[in-house]
């Protein structure tokens, strides 16, 4: 029974990890840049659910609509600003100025809505009751995990049906394989890049609401450790590939919670690094990434 | 040409660096804590986390201050203060920069750090420039030296004679809790949850199980979690609810203490929880549900519930000011400026004087056994040698929501 | 074509000269303002953290410009040098009176320790490529960190002794604690000087130029630049990959140990991702492989945070402004060139004047 419901709390904090990493995933795709501020993107959102239903009494689910565009338009803003001028710029540089920009939200979320702690609102809350409780009390899993991960699974599939039937979801995989010869076919690369900045950051605010009901304690650097799990999660995964940030992020979460209730809870951080390592030595290109062959 | 402009560039940052490196005469402005000083006020300066992680922490410290010094220089006595607070980012190397600007600026009288790893390395700076230090909340024994260290035995810092806390020493709050535990008779099989890369909880921590193994109480389960790993508290809880743990010691701040009760509710666990000083303020979190603190007791020297005077008067003011009910952090920074002023009225202290001078005078006055100072964290507070406080720790227990002294 | 080469050889001894000469002269001009009392205790307090960032910000171009990888957890090298030099010096306190001896014999320790580091992480490591290898370095930071957060080293009159995750230390009589895990080393005494700072920078500027400038540096860069043509050469990949890394981490690991002992107190969880992504960012600003541009770049960057200190609240924000900015500046064609056309009017402007 410990088991199981160590591996419930795996999945549930891993599916916070996948929606994030998913967010990631579609950035680095596409744009083929690590967004770190991707992490403050979630902070924000769950500020904005956290002020609209807290502070203005607003139906949980208008604060969540509210925190996607919220954070849709701070997505676009930031990439049209920051990330779009260096289009032809070394990687390198989108990278650093991606930090900046997280640095940024950091600093500037601190100012806006001070430094203390806020407490997410639970909005999970059937007939008083936090959580369903099996065999007589004995395990107990949250609503909150339970939507997470439904959410986490409508999410990849929505994406992976997106990606696959639309048109501008065909344009970004076309993107994505090779921008020069996208453009070649008339697809709009910079709109299309725009266009998944977009998703990405709702998606963000998914996240960052989902993250603050799992783990209720918000503040300016709320996202950031979230942000490099999660960015973990996305390459142990094969970054690129939206199932892949999906089982990476879940693995990731199970990892993370059986090595420290079966190994120690010292050295839990180390062991969750040294499997990613031993997994990337082993395939390479993630658990699910696509095996690049080089052209000589 | 593309080197021409970075060169350029280099050029005007390498003379920037120089011009303002450069001693200059001019009075320079005091950033956030701008005071209405007169020329005859002491500097007093403090360095404290205003951004990133900790911020809460310094920005409490640098309001509760605040409020100390406009008090004192509105009465318009002998003694004004002129404060200044600088950023340190909860860390070691950018504290000592911070000092560093402090004594730039004049400073005359030092607050200290307000956490704990700052501490040790502003405190020995602020050695070696025989400044007078006294901290509101660096609670580490290395931020004082000379103490033992509670595992082996061994005294690895020299006592540094300058340096005085305001708060309780680590030690102090970890072999303080485990005899409380002991003599309240308030658990019989103990679990302890801690922050193992944290200075101020692996302290507590230490003493704790030292002084638990002496009175003999029964400790089932120890487990850890880090900054990294500060969200999901699942194992943890159910380590200690698997062994049977009806009291969790939980050494640490409120932050992670309140998702630790959040969690342990939302399976059905419910064992007394025993917190120290960091755990105050956890009823102030803006959203929290208070019911899920019920039976919580703490060891802490503040409660903003308090009703006596000069705690109603703080708690008002700072209300009214920074729109937030002040956390320990602000009544400690608080008492350590008044502290600082009884000091300075007993010594007979001039402002003309500097550092050094005020300094030996201050610690003459605080360790000469006469000097002891009433305020919100506690009354009758002393100094020694030693350069800890001594105080009496108030164990409360939240009721319905607010603290309630246990005796 | 011949004659092109030669050129480009000639111009690359002269960048390196001219790198030499800008050290020494800040140097000596820095130096010379210290000892005359001239300069603020905030900029003193930071010479020697300035000296210890700007040989980071060398060593990882080394591998992010030369070698052409992305590092993203070099803060765990500076960690172990960090820690290994300090627990030296410690250990030796009353073994080698001399400080500047101490010293060298720490800088050295925590060189050689991070080599092995290097050697250990670069095995697996340097298999892999781009983001993969950069996501490792980050795992192989974290682990580090993790580790010397449950490390515990006493010293007694017999010797070191050293515990994991719990301290079950006994130490004899006038023993100590030197690493107390979380709590890091809380007593280092300060022995590092700006002289012996300028001293590391120089000697890593030699190390850098002779092997960028040799054999095994035109190897090194030939795999940066097309890694298949490389190999299909007969250039041996993986001894130039490590040769390159190994260098870079034992460089680091020196400037570890330097920052380690001009400061009061290190703890592991100073030596993080942000610390990684920090010295990042003196090498991207300064320009991959350029190393004059990563010394200026870690040397003002470093100095920056400090003389924002008059926006107060606003200070880190006005610093990732700055950052964005600057990258923006330097790296967007349109901005660039505006830029560099103010530029030209300023010097014609200049010069008809």
């Amino acid at each position: 029974m410990t088991f199981l419901s160590h591996l419930i709390n795996g999945i549930s904090l891993g599916s916070v990890y996948a929606i994030i990493a998913l967010g990631y995933t579609m950035v680095y795709g596409i744009a083929k840049m690590l967004n770190f501020a991707h992490g403050d993107v979630i902070m924000v959102g769950a500020y904005i659910c956290f002020f609209a239903v807290a502070t203005y009494g607003l139906p949980p689910i208008v604060g969540v609509l509210l925190a996607m565009v919220v954070c849709t338009a701070l997505g676009m803003l930031i990439e049209r600003l920051a990330y779009k001028p260096l289009r032809q710029a070394p990687s390198l540089a989108v990278l650093i100025t991606a930090i900046g920009v997280s640095y940024f939200l950091q600093n500037g979320a601190q100012l806006l809505w001070s430094a203390n702690n806020k407490m997410f609102p639970n909005f999970l809350n059937f007939g008083g009751k936090t959580g369903l409780s099996l065999f007589d009390g004995q395990l107990t899993i949250s609503w909150t995990a339970i939507v997470t991960v439904v959410a986490c699974v409508v999410i990849m599939i929505a994406l992976t049906l997106f990606t696959g039937k639309t048109r501008i979801g065909k344009a970004m995989r076309a993107c994505s394989e090779d921008k020069g010869a996208a453009e070649l076919m008339g697809i709009n690369v910079n709109t299309t890049i725009s266009v998944t900045f977009a998703i990405g950051s709702a998606l963000a605010a998914i996240a960052g609401v989902l993250l603050c009901s799992a783990y209720p304690i918000l503040v300016p650097t709320t996202g950031s450790m979230p942000g490099i799990k999660a960015f973990t999660a996305a390459v142990f995964g094969g970054i690129g590939s939206i199932p892949g940030a999906l089982l990476g992020g879940v693995l990731l979460g199970v990892i993370e919670i059986f090595a420290k209730a079966y190994i120690s809870t010292q050295l839990s951080d180390a062991i969750v690094f040294a499997v990613l390592i031993i997994v990337l030595l082993v395939k390479p290109t993630g658990l699910l990434g696509k095996q690049i062959r080089e052209k000589v | 040409m593309k080197k021409m402009i970075a060169l350029l560039l280099a050029l005007v940052m390498v003379f920037a660096l120089v011009a303002c490196g450069a001693k200059t005469e001019t009075t320079e402005t005091t950033e956030t804590t701008e005071e209405t000083a007169t020329a005859t006020a002491y500097k007093l300066g403090g360095v404290g986390p205003l951004t990133g992680g900790a911020a809460i922490y310094g920005n409490a410290a640098v309001n509760g201050a605040k409020i100390a010094v406009d008090e004192i220089n509105a009465l318009g006595g002998d003694i004004q203060f002129e404060l200044n607070y600088q950023d340190d980012a909860h860390d070691a190397e950018k504290s000592v920069n911070a000092y560093n600007t402090l004594k730039d600026w004049g400073m005359q009288l030092f607050l200290g750090s307000v956490t704990s790893a700052p501490g040790v390395a502003t405190s020995v700076e602020a050695q070696a420039d025989n400044m007078f230090y006294l901290t509101p909340s660096a609670s580490s024994t290395d931020v004082l030296g000379g103490v033992a260290n509670p595992l082996t035995g061994t005294v690895d810092i020299e006592r540094k004679a300058n340096v005085f806390q305001l708060c309780f020493m680590d030690p102090n709050q970890g072999s303080a809790s485990a005899q409380y535990i002991a003599d309240k008779d308030l658990g019989e099989n103990i679990a302890i949850i801690y922050k193992n890369d944290d200075v101020y909880s692996t302290g507590i921590y230490n003493s704790f199980i030292a002084k638990a193994e002496e009175l003999g109480l029964n400790i089932v389960s120890t487990t850890t979690f880090t900054t990294d790993s500060q969200t999901d508290f699942s194992v943890q809880i159910a380590d200690a609810k698997d062994n049977g743990a009806d009291l969790v010691f939980l050494p640490m701040y409120y932050d992670a203490a309140s998702l630790i009760l959040t969690q342990a509710n939302a399976i059905g666990y419910a064992p007394t929880f025993f917190g120290v000083d960091g755990m105050d303020g956890i009823l102030t979190v803006e959203g929290f549900d208070t019911a899920l603190a019920e039976g919580v007791i703490l060891l802490t020297p503040f409660s903003a519930d308090a009703e006596d005077e000069a705690t109603v008067n703080f708690v008002t003011t700072y209300e009214a000011q920074f729109g937030e009910t002040p956390n320990q952090f602000a009544a400690d920074a608080y008492d350590c400026v008044y502290a600082i002023y009884a000091a300075l009225q007993q010594a007979g202290a001039t402002v003309d004087m500097t550092a050094s001078e005020l300094c030996d005078l201050l610690v003459a006055t605080f360790t000469g056994g006469e000097f002891s100072y009433d305020g919100l964290t506690g009354a009758g507070m002393t100094w020694d040698e030693t350069g800890a406080v001594t105080k009496a720790p108030k164990g409360m227990i939240i009721e319905n929501g607010v603290y309630v002294g246990l005796d | 074509m011949k004659n092109n080469r030669k050129l480009r050889l000639t111009k690359t001894s002269r960048t390196n000269f001219l790198t030499y000469l800008m050290v020494i002269v800040a140097f000596v001009v820095l130096n010379s303002m210290s000892n005359a009392g001239m300069l603020k205790s905030a900029l003193q307090g930071q010479l020697v953290p300035i000296c210890a960032y700007v040989t980071m910000a060398l060593a990882l171009n080394l591998t992010v410009g030369v070698l052409g990888e992305l590092s993203l957890g070099h803060a765990g090298f500076m960690s172990v040098g960090a820690f290994a030099g300090a627990v030296a010096a410690s250990a030796m306190r009353d073994a080698v009176a001399a400080e500047p001896v101490r010293l060298a014999i720490a800088l050295v320790i925590g060189a050689a320790f991070a080599a092995l580091a290097g050697v250990l992480v670069g095995i697996p490591v340097l298999r892999l490529n781009g983001d993969y290898l950069a996501i490792v370095t980050l795992a192989f930071g974290e682990i580090i960190k993790s580790i010397i957060n449950n490390l515990y080293i006493g010293v007694d009159a017999r010797g070191l002794h050293a515990s994991f995750v719990q301290n079950t230390i006994a130490l004899g009589d006038g023993g100590r604690m030197i690493l107390s895990g979380p709590m890091g080393i809380p007593g280092v005494t300060k022995i590092s000087t700006f002289t012996a700072g300028f001293i590391l920078i120089m000697v890593t500027l030699v190390v850098i130029f002779n092997l960028v400038n040799s054999r095994s540096g035109r190897a090194i860069m030939a795999l940066r630049d097309n890694r298949i043509a490389a190999e299909s050469v007969g250039i041996n990949v993986t001894k130039y990959k490590m040769m390159a890394f190994v260098t870079s981490a034992a460089l680091a690991g020196a400037a570890g140990a330097l920052f380690a002992l001009g400061q009061n107190t290190i703890i592991a969880s100073k030596f993080d991702f942000n610390q990684s992504i920090l010295i990042l960012v003196f090498v991207v600003l300064g320009g991959q492989g350029r190393m004059w541009g990563s010394i200026i770049a870690a040397a003002a960057l470093t100095v920056l945070p400090e003389l924002l200190r008059e926006f107060a609240d606003y200070r880190m924000l006005v610093y990732a402004i700055v950052l964005i900015l600057v990258m923006l500046l330097t790296n967007n064609p349109t901005l660039k060139g505006f830029f560099e056309g103010l530029a030209a009017k300023v010097k014609k402007s200049e010069k008809g004047a």
